[in-house]
């Protein structure tokens, strides 16, 4: 008895019993049915994002040093994090579709009709909201993909007669993106948005109730509460959005172990390095195919006439409803609006489907993506500049691009220019891959292969009349008795042994006698006739060809790419590559991070399996 | 909206013959209704208690200062305390993590203490014409040794001493070390 003595003082109080008896047993005409379920989804959606948004809040900081490095955080390092970021952007999709599904079933019914029309127009400012959310959400991982993209969509706030650099400038918080782009960014995502959409779902719930459910006729059973059937429905709805949601969370580990798990992170946002891959969320891809179709100053059309004269359309369908067809017609606009969009989603997927260029620019922008998640979860953790700054000291980033941009045009990598593109000019100087490894010194000492394009083949030195090597390999080397071919490989085992490379050091440990016979027989000038030309650490004045000391080591590389002329490379007899760094064509930092890219000396993170994997966190 | 349109009975409506299979979808709709809370709430909650995962530094001796810079008149000085400390995704190589007063004697014993107050964690200041520490906070006061003074201090225990050892004949290493506050026994925040 005490309990119901509580709680009837409670409701004395606060008149709750009437408050829960009308949200309970609120009248279904003609009975509950599955096609009312698509505001109760809406408010489900809404709830799962104003729970899991304010736990992604306690974790996350806006700044341009900190926005990706805290979701990067979020989602690999705190424990549950991939599943809440994944709630968080999947259900903001699902919503995007639940918000048309719940327009269409409206329209159709013909719910905005008279004397629901203030209703319906609620309805369509908080369509606006979400939308508005969903922009202001793609951007705050400050990750390549949102930062590009939302500088599309920034921009054209640019094109407003006017007033519109101003307006632009208020918007992202100064002329570039930046800190404050995020904390405007993130003041609307999660509080002036959040805020409005409670507000007006408030006014949209009072009218529904207000007005009453709009019963699809005829009405094929009697009138009901809406407890149970009705919220039974419409919980079996929410599960089948939510079901949904997580399916989409795990989809990739469904087919492969290592996949990711939740929604993607790509790279951190980089204004030097242009993301030819930046797309909108594929909810905005008509709009974006939409304005390809305006060249030119034409774009304000494109932009924001034509959609903005759309939506008045749509705030104008109660009265159009009230003529003898306006409500065919209705159906007949919301159905060639949304046939339209999707027809231009299409267009859009199948554009890009076909682009070589944007694949190759996904493509790229997936591996620096995970590349960026690796070099962030090193011991060392991310410097305080921001993990974009991982990305620029990596040579495995960074290595392909600057010898795609400065070696390439006669160099090439593995047949490439490092990026995988074939350049303009014929391959004029040796193939790089695996530079001083065992395969490579052995092939650059084979007669048949030193004159191909791989190695000296297009140089100056292609022929024995012009280079001594090429003349000693193919009359020396390749006459060699099996005696003198076993010496040469001990010979090849120690020119590669002093590149001290990663990839070579477990062999170059076991062969350790070997290489040292091979160093004696280099030095030994009555057996191998290296030291005529080439110094080996010693120092000979008259040596004219490049010093095999340390032959292929960081400091070999660097020194030879700052200048190959030196006359302890090619002297005067350099062919045409450039004094990289006194030219100022390269940085040393930049030439250290081609000489480390060419000698594999990247980050890689150690090997870690189940527990050891766990304490490493 | 007519008032006959609501059908509110404080009980519910009643179901004719239908009160059995009502209770099986009040039981449904209930069950769903909780999954469907269990997985934002679990996930953020999940999310939210993660930091209970994360442990405070090493603990290790740090070399604070040298003798040269601690003179041997047994009153109390504060140094800072410069650590690698890991905060979430950064590592700081060289940051300021604490401070700790150092106080060398005659016989060159040097004495420890964390400047955070046992009582509430503000910082204590030492007074050199009282020859006492006070804490701003709440007045707490502790002797030169580090021990409570007044006996009407709210702290329940004396400053935290630390361990404090002499390398290369010069150079002062502490063992830099924050405990709980609040309570009268040193337990160390780990």
């Amino acid at each position: 008895m005490k309990g119901v003595e509580l709680l009837n003082w409670l409701d004395q109080r606060t008149g709750y019993r009437r408050l829960v008896n009308e949200a309970l047993y609120e009248n279904v005409p003609g009975g509950a049915r599955w096609r009312y379920v698509w505001g109760s989804t809406l408010t489900f959606a809404l709830a799962v994002q104003f729970i899991t948004g304010v736990f992604l809040w306690m974790a996350y900081a806006p700044s341009s040093q900190t926005a990706w490095e805290s979701v990067y955080f979020i989602q690999d390092r705190m424990r549950g994090g991939w599943l809440l970021r994944g709630l968080h952007h999947y259900m903001a999709q699902a919503m995007t579709v639940l918000l048309v599904l719940h327009l269409m079933q409206v329209v159709i019914d013909g719910a905005y009709k008279a004397p629901r029309e203030v209703n319906f127009w609620f309805g369509l400012v908080l369509l606006q909201l979400v939308l508005a959310l969903s922009l202001t959400g793609y951007l705050l991982p400050w990750d390549q993909k949102g930062f590009w993209a939302t500088k599309v969509a920034t921009s054209l706030a640019a094109i407003v007669p006017g007033i519109g650099p101003g307006l632009q400038k208020i918007i992202i918080g100064g002329p570039e993106y930046g800190h404050h782009t995020l904390t405007r960014f993130f003041a609307l995502h999660a509080g002036a948005l959040p805020a409005l959409i409670v507000i007006l779902l408030a006014g949209h719930i009072y009218l529904f109730r207000r007005h009453g459910l709009t019963a699809k006729e005829p009405r094929r059973r009697p009138d009901a509460a809406f407890w149970p059937d009705q919220v039974l429905r419409d919980a079996v709805a929410c599960l089948a959005v939510l079901t949904t949601v997580l399916f989409l969370i795990v989809r990739r580990r469904l087919f492969s172990l290592d996949a990711p798990l939740g929604a993607d992170l790509g790279a951190p946002a980089d204004p030097s390095e242009p993301y030819s891959a930046a797309r909108p969320e594929w909810y905005f891809l008509f709009l974006f195919q939409f304005l390809k179709g305006f060249p030119g100053e034409s774009e304000i059309w494109g932009a924001l006439i034509i959609p903005g004269l759309l939506l008045i359309g749509m705030f104008l369908m109660p009265f159009i409803g009230r003529w003898k067809l306006g409500h065919l017609f209705n159906i007949g606009f919301l159905c060639s609006l949304l046939g339209g969009a999707g027809l231009l989603t299409y267009e859009a997927v199948a554009a890009d489907r076909h682009n070589v260029t944007y694949l190759a620019a996904a493509r790229a922008a997936e591996l620096e993506a995970q590349r960026a998640r690796v070099l962030a979860s090193r011991p060392a953790g991310i410097p305080p500049e921001g993990a974009v700054s991982l990305l620029h000291g990596d040579p495995l980033t960074q290595g392909p691009k600057l010898f795609a941009r400065e070696c390439a045009s006669c160099h090439r990598y593995d047949g490439h220019d490092g990026l995988g593109g074939i350049p303009k000019d014929p391959q004029s100087a040796p193939d790089l891959k695996g530079f001083a490894t065992r395969d490579w010194v052995a092939g650059l000492l084979n007669p048949e292969k030193i004159i191909m394009t791989n190695y000296f083949g297009g140089t100056r030195v292609r022929d024995a009349t012009e280079s001594k090597m090429v003349k000693f390999v193919q009359r020396d080397v390749a006459n060699y008795t099996p005696e003198q071919q076993e010496k040469l490989k001990k010979v090849i085992l120690a020119v590669s042994a002093e590149a001290q490379l990663r990839s070579e050091l477990g062999a170059d440990q076991r062969d350790a006698a070997l290489i040292e016979e091979g160093r004696a027989l280099l030095q030994n000038e009555n057996e191998m006739r290296c030291v005529e030309c080439h110094q080996f650490r010693k120092k000979d004045t008259t040596a004219t060809a490049p010093d095999l000391t340390g032959y292929g080591s960081r400091n070999w590389l660097i020194s030879f790419i700052s200048d190959p002329a030196h006359p302890n490379f090619y002297g005067k007899r350099n062919d045409r590559m450039p004094a990289y760094l006194s030219k100022e064509i390269l940085s040393a930092q930049e030439i250290g991070l081609i000489a480390d890219w060419l000698r594999r000396g990247w980050y890689e993170p150690a090997v870690v399996t189940g527990n050891v994997a766990k304490r490493v966190r | 909206m007519s008032d006959t349109s609501k059908v509110a009975p404080a009980t519910g409506p009643e179901g004719v013959g239908g009160g059995r299979r009502d209770f099986f979808k009040k039981v449904f709709a209930s069950v769903i209704g909780a999954i469907l809370g269990l997985f934002p709430v679990g996930a953020g909650l999940t999310v939210f208690l993660d930091p209970l995962r994360r442990k405070a530094g090493t603990g290790g001796p740090i070399r604070v200062t040298t003798l040269e810079a601690l003179p041997d008149d047994g009153v109390p000085r504060k140094f800072p305390v410069v650590a690698t400390r890991v905060d979430a995704w950064n590592k700081f190589r060289s940051q300021r993590v604490g401070a700790v007063y150092l106080r060398r004697t005659k016989g060159n014993q040097i004495e420890a203490f964390n400047v955070v107050c046992p009582h509430a964690g503000c910082p204590v200041d030492f007074l050199p014409q009282e020859g006492h520490y006070l804490c701003p906070c709440h007045n707490s006061t502790f002797t030169v040794q580090g021990k409570i003074k007044d006996a009407g201090s709210p702290a329940a225990r004396g400053l935290d001493s630390l361990a404090v050892e002499v390398r290369n004949r010069r150079e002062v290493w502490v063992k830099f070390q924050n405990f709980e506050a609040g309570q009268a026994k040193k337990i160390p925040v780990t």
